[in-house]
């Protein structure tokens, strides 16, 4: 698709999503597609690291839960005794408690990267799964600050200004849905503009090739480490966005389980491709719900690591290359035929898989 | 001193079962590259596998031990052969991520099969703990020390000092090498894959009677697994003897002396640190290949 296309396909469905609410006002709905919001922006993050600098990274969580209880804390206000006095935070702003969330969480990507980047490959995998476990850890046992099992409850909600209305608390399902729907494009524009860019390349450089990029002079620890930060700081605000709309926090938000929802939504997708976590995360987002009632949790949870297991055998791309490719196939099949060209441009991807089965001899 | 050797005997007979499970997945990795994610699981199969046979079916627990040794064995000969013969197994991770699904299959039909209550394995020995000057220690933790230790011995000599042994540290040192002067590579990848497997599920049933038997319990020592290999150095065997034994000590002394809500996090500490200081393991020796 040619970049003004792609550009115009893109705000024709970021309008459509924006109208959802109003044609379709089922609350329902709607809280579901929040929720299910909030992890294709974790899975955005995730495939930063994973997608594009190639990097398994399966501490992802840990940056969520990061966002997460940093924004609650802060916006709840806590006293904790460090031993040489105790240290008490009023409750601060809730928009600021996010910032802080996605900067503290920006703040453990950058030492985790320092400290990972070291290593490589497998190494790399483990000390990311250990860097969630002990957030977790730290999650249950300190109870003084984060109340430990007993969750932290009554988080605020994040609040708008609007002009003759005054501060507004967003706490309605379509408000929340906006909300999430905001951050979700704000972190597929980061992430677009990112990988665009020289930053961009050099990630794309180093995962094909990791000693031909440091041989030409890419600073390959210095742009891992930035992939790190930028991709930890949208997880943390992925956590925040979740710790503000669910308005219950426990230490269960570091689980393992967690990451593997990320890295499913991102390798079904498309690691390594902008819409591919958009389009996994919606699918594994809204299976459970479609699931619920026809299977039991645990046979969802079997469902879904076959299909993993399928995926990475026989579509190791994920679907959105694999949809780039029928569709890159039916244009050059069909270039006798007069229009074929622009109407397959024109129909946008989604339609293109199905011309190529009527166009198949 | 009387706690401090209370503390270490603990200690040892922990570090045995962890030793144990260390081997098996830095064999697994050592051979074949696979980071095994389901590792923990075949240790849970191997509990659950204790548990049924000892509490539903009043098999006594020793044969129930060897129930578990060959239900991983071949559990793990089926995994390999069905998602791993054949694949490139120099894409890290792709095979990781296989392995993870896997490991969320695995733990799901324990989940199912048998519901998310803690079931408990009965001891085969009296409850009164042994008493040596100072020191006590009840009958199935000296069990699980004599057995474990008898594992490690009989796995050394099959390395060591089998064929099987000779082919697999061929295959080690050079997959294509070994190729040429005739090991069956493909067949000791499936092998490696069910040793690995074996070794964890019957460390599962040893250490059934000690702790409670859950579906989740595999996360946990997936992940203690990790810690012990890294510290010995991904792929080297003495290495993830020697930290399995290291892990114990400092979790048995850590919370024996600094918190015991850290405990399970000590391991994770020990990661982080020694990616710090020493990436390539403490016990880093000539083996290494990660």
């Amino acid at each position: 698709m040619r970049p003004s296309l792609r550009r115009l396909a893109f705000i024709a469905c970021v309008v459509l999503l924006a109208l959802l609410p109003l044609a379709w006002p089922d609350p329902y709905l709607l809280s579901v597609l929040a929720s299910c919001g909030i992890f294709v922006v974790a899975a955005i993050s995730l495939n930063l690291l994973l997608g594009y600098t190639g990097q398994l990274s399966l501490g992802h969580a840990a940056f969520f839960g990061i966002g997460a209880y940093t924004s609650a804390l802060l916006s709840l206000g806590f006293d904790v005794d460090l031993g040489v006095g105790t240290l008490v935070v009023a409750p601060k702003p809730v928009w600021l408690a996010f910032c802080a969330g996605m900067a503290v969480a920006g703040l453990a990507g950058w030492l985790l990267g320092k400290l990972a980047f070291r290593v490589r490959g497998a190494y790399f995998v483990i000390v990311t799964v250990s860097f969630a476990q002990v957030m977790r850890m730290v999650a249950l046992n300190w109870v003084d600050l984060t109340e430990g099992p007993m969750a932290l409850n009554a988080i605020p909600s994040l609040t708008f200004w609007l002009p003759g209305r005054g501060v507004i608390e967003l706490v309605s399902k379509a408000a929340t849905y906006w909300l999430v729907l905001a951050v979700g494009v704000a972190a597929y524009l980061v992430v677009a503009r990112l990988v665009g860019s020289r930053l961009g390349r050099a990630m794309i450089a180093l995962r094909e090739n990791e000693t031909l990029a440091r041989s030409i002079g890419i600073r390959v620890t210095h742009y891992l480490t930035l992939a790190s930060v930028v991709s930890a700081a949208i997880a943390g605000a992925a956590g925040g966005l979740y710790a503000h709309t669910v308005r219950i926090i426990d230490p269960d938000v570091f689980l393992f389980i967690y990451t593997i929802t990320m890295v499913i939504m991102v390798i079904a997708g498309g690691k390594g491709t902008l819409a591919g976590p958009v389009v996994g995360g919606l699918i594994f987002g809204l299976l459970p719900e479609a699931l619920r009632g026809a299977l039991a949790p645990e046979l969802q949870w079997m469902l879904y690591g076959a299909l993993m297991i399928l995926i990475v055998v026989f579509l190791p791309k994920g679907i959105v290359p694999a949809l780039a490719a029928l569709a890159r196939r039916g244009p050059v099949r069909t270039a006798h035929g007069t229009q074929t060209d622009a109407q397959a441009a024109a129909a946008g991807p989604a339609a293109r898989p199905a011309r190529t089965e009527e166009a198949a001899p | 001193m009387d706690q401090l050797l209370q503390h270490w005997v603990n200690g040892m007979v922990l570090g045995a079962t962890y030793a144990l499970l260390g081997i098996g997945l830095t064999l697994i990795f050592g051979i074949m590259r696979v980071v095994n994610f389901a590792h923990g699981e075949l240790y849970t199969l191997g509990a659950y596998v204790a548990y049924g046979f000892v509490s539903l079916l009043q098999l006594d627990f020793f044969s129930s031990l060897l129930m578990a040794a060959a239900a991983g064995f071949l559990f793990g000969a089926l995994v390999e052969r069905l998602l791993l013969r054949g694949r490139d197994l120099g894409s890290i991770d792709e095979v990781m991520l296989i392995m993870i699904g896997v490991m969320i299959i695995m733990q799901n039909a324990e989940l199912l099969l048998w519901g998310g209550v803690a079931k408990l394995v009965p001891s085969p020995f009296a409850q009164e703990p042994l008493v040596f000057g100072s020191v006590a220690v009840s009958p199935i933790r000296l069990f699980v020390l004599a057995a474990a230790l008898v594992l490690l011995v009989a796995f050394y000599f099959l390395i060591e000092r089998s064929r099987l042994g000779m082919s697999m540290r061929a295959t080690f040192q050079d997959k294509d090498a070994a190729k040429i002067v005739g090991v069956s590579v493909s067949r000791i990848y499936t092998l490696t894959f069910a040793l690995g497997s074996g070794l964890a599920a019957v460390t599962g049933a040893l250490l059934s009677p000690l702790f409670v038997v859950n579906p989740t319990m595999g996360d946990l020592a997936s992940l203690k697994a990790f810690a012990i290999v890294i510290l010995g150095g991904l792929g080297n065997l003495a290495g993830a003897a020697l930290g399995g034994f290291a892990l114990a000590m400092i979790e048995e002394f850590g919370a024996g002396y600094v918190s015991t809500a850290y405990r399970d996090a000590l391991g994770f500490l020990v990661i982080l640190l020694v990616m710090i200081a020493r990436p390539q393991g403490l016990f880093a020796a000539k083996e290494r290949v990660g």
